[in-house]
C-alpha cells in the first residue's frame, strides 16, 4: 500500500461518508455543505490522479456555483423539510433494485480488471493539451452544448420577463 | 532523502514566513487604513496606542481574544463555527500560488520562491474565491438574524456576479502569457507589464476585485446604515476577528493578484524580488483604501447593473479584441 | 461621450478633493492634553454656592429637589438657632442619576445651586458619584457673585429687622385684610 493509494482510499472514504450524511440530512443547508464536501473530495481525487484541471474545474463550477446557487435559493425560500419520515415502500423497490444492478455491474467490471492486476496509467495533461483535445477535437459537442445552454439562458430570460411584464401590467 | 527533508523544511519555512508576513501585514493594513480614512476626513486616527498609534494592532487583537465568544440563540452551530474560518482560510490559501521571487539556490536544491507553482494557479486563485462566498452565505444564514440573513444573500448575489467579471477579465492576461501558471505570467511580463497591453482588463479586474472583497464602495452586504454589520452582525471576539483578518488579507491577496497579473509581480530594479512585491501590494492596497475614502456606496440594483450590464460585455469584448489581435500578430 | 468625460471629471474631481485632504493638519482636539475653553454657562458639575458675605446660599426650600426630573437631589432642611435662618442639613446630589438639565437652577430662588463647566467626574466606582454637602460647597457666587438673597427676601438678621433690608418694602399685616 503507497502512500497515494492510503490518500486515494482516505478520500474515496470521505466522498462516500459526506455523500451519504448529505443524503439523510433533514436540513436544506447542512445538505449543501455534505455535499460540497463531497465535491470537494472528488476535486482531490481528480488531483490525485493526476489531473489539477479537472480538479480545479469541479470546485469551481460545482461546489463554487452551482452550490452556491442552491444555498442561495435555499435561503431566500426558507425550504422547509418535509414532515414525511419515510418513502413509501413502493418507490423504495425500484430504487434499490436499480442501486443493487449498478453495484452488481460495478462489481463486474472491477473484478476482470484487478485479476490482471494492471493499475490505471495515469494521464496527466498540461491545461493547454487539455485546451487543443476539447476545442479541436471535440468542437461540435462544445458548440452544441453552448447552444443548448444559450436557450437555456434566453428559456429563463423568457419565463423572467413574462412575469415581470405580467405584473406592471396588473397593479393589484 | 536528505534531500526530501531538506525540501519539506524549506517548503514549511517558506509557508511560516509567507503566513507571517501576512498576518503582520494585515494587522497594520488595519491600522494603515484607519489612519488614512481619518486623514482623509481630517482627523488623526488611532493615536493613542504607541507612537502614532503603531500598537494599535496589538491592543485591537487582545481586545478581541479576551471578549466574550457570543452564540445567538437559534444559530445553526456547525454552520456558524465553520463560516469564520472558511473566510480566512480561503483568503490565506489563495497565497500559495503567488510568486515572490526567482528561483534560487540554497543547501545545492533550487527552491523556486513560490510556496507551489500549479500549473493552473490562476484557476486555483478562482477557486478559493468562489469558496469563498460559502463563508459570507453560510454566516449570514447561521447567526438567525434577519440583518444578517440579508448580508448573506446579498453577498452570495455579489460575489456569484462579480466573480464572473473577474474571471473573464484574466482571460487576455491568461492569452497573451499563455499559461495559467502564476509565475510563468510573472515571467512574461519581463518587457513591459500587461498593464500597458490591457487596461481596460486591468480597469474591469480591479472593480470586480474590490467587490469580491466586498469594500466600500461595494459594501452593501455589511452597509452598516441598513444591515447593521450584515453577515457578521452576530459575530464577536476572535470568530469576527476571523471575518476581519479574511478581509484583509483578502485585500493583500488582490494586490498581490494585480501586481502578478498586470504589474510585473516581483519584476523591479534595485530591490530585492519579494521587496519588490510587497511594495506592489501596499500600494495596491493603498489606492483601495483611498478609494474607500472617497466614494459612497453604490446602490444594491446599480451594483447588480455595472456587474452584469457593463463588466461582463465589457470583458467579453476585451476577449474578443484580444484574441483578433493574437491572431493577426 | 460627453457624460462619460463630465462622470471622470468627476471623479477625478472627488479623488483629488480626498487627496488634498491629506496635506491638511487635523482639525480634532487632543483631549486630554488640550482642554476646550467651554462657555461659562455649559451644564455640567452642580455646586453650592455662597453669598458675598460668605455666608451658604441654600435655604433648603426643596424647589431643586422638586424640579429634578430625576430625582437625585435630596436634602433634609435645619434652622439655625441664633437667627432663625433656614439651610440644607444635609445636601446630597447623586451625580449617577444627575442628566444636567439645569432645570434645579432654574428652580432655585437663592441661585445657590448652580452648573459649572466642568464635565470630568468619571469614577469607577458609581457610589462614590453621590456628592455630600461637603464635596458641593464651593467658596464664591459662581455666575451671580454679588446677589444675595437675604437682602431682598428679608430675614431678621443682626444688622437689620425685617423689612428694612434693601429694596424691601414693609412686611404685610397678616391680621388686617387691607392692601
Amino acid at each position: 500500500m503507497t502512500l497515494y493509494a492510503i490518500i486515494f482510499y482516505l478520500l474515496a472514504a470521505l466522498i462516500i461518508i459526506s455523500t451519504g450524511i448529505a443524503i439523510t440530512r433533514r436540513n436544506m443547508v447542512h445538505v449543501v455543505i455534505y455535499l460540497v464536501f463531497s465535491f470537494f473530495g472528488t476535486a482531490m481525487l481528480f488531483y490525485l490522479l493526476g489531473a489539477p484541471l479537472l480538479a480545479l474545474l469541479q470546485i469551481i463550477i460545482y461546489a463554487g456555483a452551482v452550490m452556491v446557487l442552491f444555498l442561495f435559493i435555499i435561503m431566500m425560500l426558507r425550504v422547509e423539510a418535509p414532515e414525511i419520515s419515510m418513502f413509501p415502500f413502493s418507490q423504495w423497490v425500484p430504487a434499490a433494485a436499480l442501486c443493487a444492478a449498478s453495484v452488481v455491474l460495478g462489481l463486474l467490471l472491477l473484478i476482470p480488471e484487478s485479476q490482471l492486476g494492471k493499475p490505471l496509467e495515469t494521464a496527466i495533461a498540461t491545461p493547454s493539451d487539455f485546451g487543443f483535445y476539447l476545442f479541436k477535437r471535440h468542437w461540435l459537442t462544445i458548440e452544441l452544448v453552448s447552444i443548448l445552454l444559450l436557450v437555456a439562458l434566453v428559456g429563463a430570460f423568457h419565463l423572467g420577463k413574462s412575469k415581470l411584464s405580467a405584473k406592471s401590467e396588473d397593479p393589484s | 532523502m536528505a534531500s526530501w527533508i531538506i525540501g519539506f523544511v524549506l517548503l514549511l519555512l517558506k509557508m511560516a514566513v509567507v503566513l507571517g508576513v501576512l498576518l503582520l501585514l494585515a494587522a497594520y493594513l488595519v491600522w494603515a487604513e484607519r489612519k488614512l480614512l481619518a486623514r482623509f476626513q481630517v482627523r488623526y486616527g488611532p493615536n493613542r496606542a504607541g507612537k502614532f498609534g503603531l500598537l494599535q494592532p496589538i491592543a485591537d487583537g487582545i481586545k478581541m481574544i479576551t471578549k466574550e465568544d457570543l452564540m445567538p440563540d437559534g444559530a445553526d452551530r456547525f454552520i456558524f463555527l465553520l463560516a469564520p474560518a472558511v473566510v480566512a482560510f480561503t483568503a490565506l490559501l489563495m497565497f500559495a500560488v503567488v510568486p515572490f521571487g526567482e528561483e534560487i539556490t540554497l543547501f545545492g536544491q533550487n527552491v523556486p520562491m513560490v510556496i507551489s507553482d500549479l500549473n493552473v494557479g490562476l484557476l486555483f486563485i478562482i477557486a478559493l474565491s468562489s469558496l469563498g462566498v460559502y463563508g459570507v452565505a453560510l454566516g449570514g444564514w447561521a447567526s438567525n438574524s434577519k440583518y444578517s440573513l440579508l448580508g448573506g444573500i446579498r453577498g452570495a448575489a455579489q460575489m456569484i456576479s462579480y466573480e464572473l467579471s473577474l474571471g473573464l477579465s484574466l482571460i487576455p492576461i491568461v492569452m497573451i502569457a499563455g499559461s495559467l501558471s502564476l509565475v510563468d505570467i510573472v515571467k512574461a511580463q519581463q518587457n513591459v507589464w500587461f498593464i500597458f497591453v490591457q487596461p481596460v482588463s486591468f480597469v474591469i479586474f480591479l472593480i470586480s476585485a474590490m467587490a469580491e472583497s466586498k469594500r466600500i464602495p461595494f459594501d452593501i452586504p455589511e452597509a452598516e446604515n441598513e444591515l447593521g454589520a450584515g453577515y457578521h452582525m452576530e459575530y464577536s471576539g476572535m470568530r469576527f476577528g476571523l471575518f476581519f483578518i479574511g478581509e484583509y488579507v483578502h485585500m493583500q491577496v488582490l494586490g498581490a493578484l494585480t501586481a502578478v497579473f498586470f504589474l510585473g509581480g516581483w519584476q523591479g530594479p534595485f530591490l530585492p524580488a519579494p521587496v519588490w512585491l510587497l511594495i506592489k501590494i501596499v500600494m495596491v492596497a493603498l489606492v483601495m483604501i483611498w478609494i474607500r475614502g472617497t466614494l459612497p456606496r453604490l446602490r444594491y440594483d446599480q451594483l447588480m447593473a455595472i456587474g452584469w450590464k457593463v463588466l461582463v460585455p465589457a470583458a467579453l469584448i476585451n476577449i474578443v479584441i484580444t484574441g483578433a489581435v493574437i491572431l493577426i500578430i | 461621450m460627453s457624460s462619460a468625460i463630465e462622470a471622470l471629471k468627476a471623479l477625478a474631481e472627488g479623488f483629488g478633493t480626498t487627496f488634498k485632504h491629506l496635506g491638511r493638519k487635523p482639525i480634532t482636539e487632543q483631549y486630554p492634553e488640550y482642554k476646550r475653553p467651554l462657555p461659562e454657562r455649559t451644564r455640567a458639575r452642580i455646586v453650592l454656592t455662597c453669598d458675598p458675605g460668605g455666608d451658604e446660599r441654600c435655604v433648603a426650600c426643596f424647589l431643586c429637589s422638586a424640579a429634578c426630573p430625576v430625582s437625585c437631589i435630596s436634602m433634609e432642611a435645619a434652622e439655625r438657632k441664633k437667627d432663625g435662618r433656614r439651610y440644607a442639613g444635609w445636601f446630597r446630589i447623586n451625580f449617577g442619576r444627575c442628566i444636567f438639565c439645569g432645570l434645579c437652577e432654574e428652580a432655585c430662588p437663592t441661585s445657590a445651586i448652580q452648573l459649572t463647566p466642568d464635565f470630568e467626574i468619571c469614577k469607577r466606582d458609581v457610589l462614590s458619584m453621590v456628592y455630600e454637602k461637603e464635596d458641593l460647597q464651593v467658596n464664591h457666587g459662581g455666575k451671580d457673585r454679588e446677589y444675595n438673597f437675604y437682602r431682598y427676601a428679608g430675614v431678621v438678621t443682626l444688622v437689620r429687622g425685617k423689612g428694612e433690608h434693601v429694596k424691601e418694602t414693609e412686611p404685610v399685616n397678616i391680621r388686617s385684610n387691607m392692601p
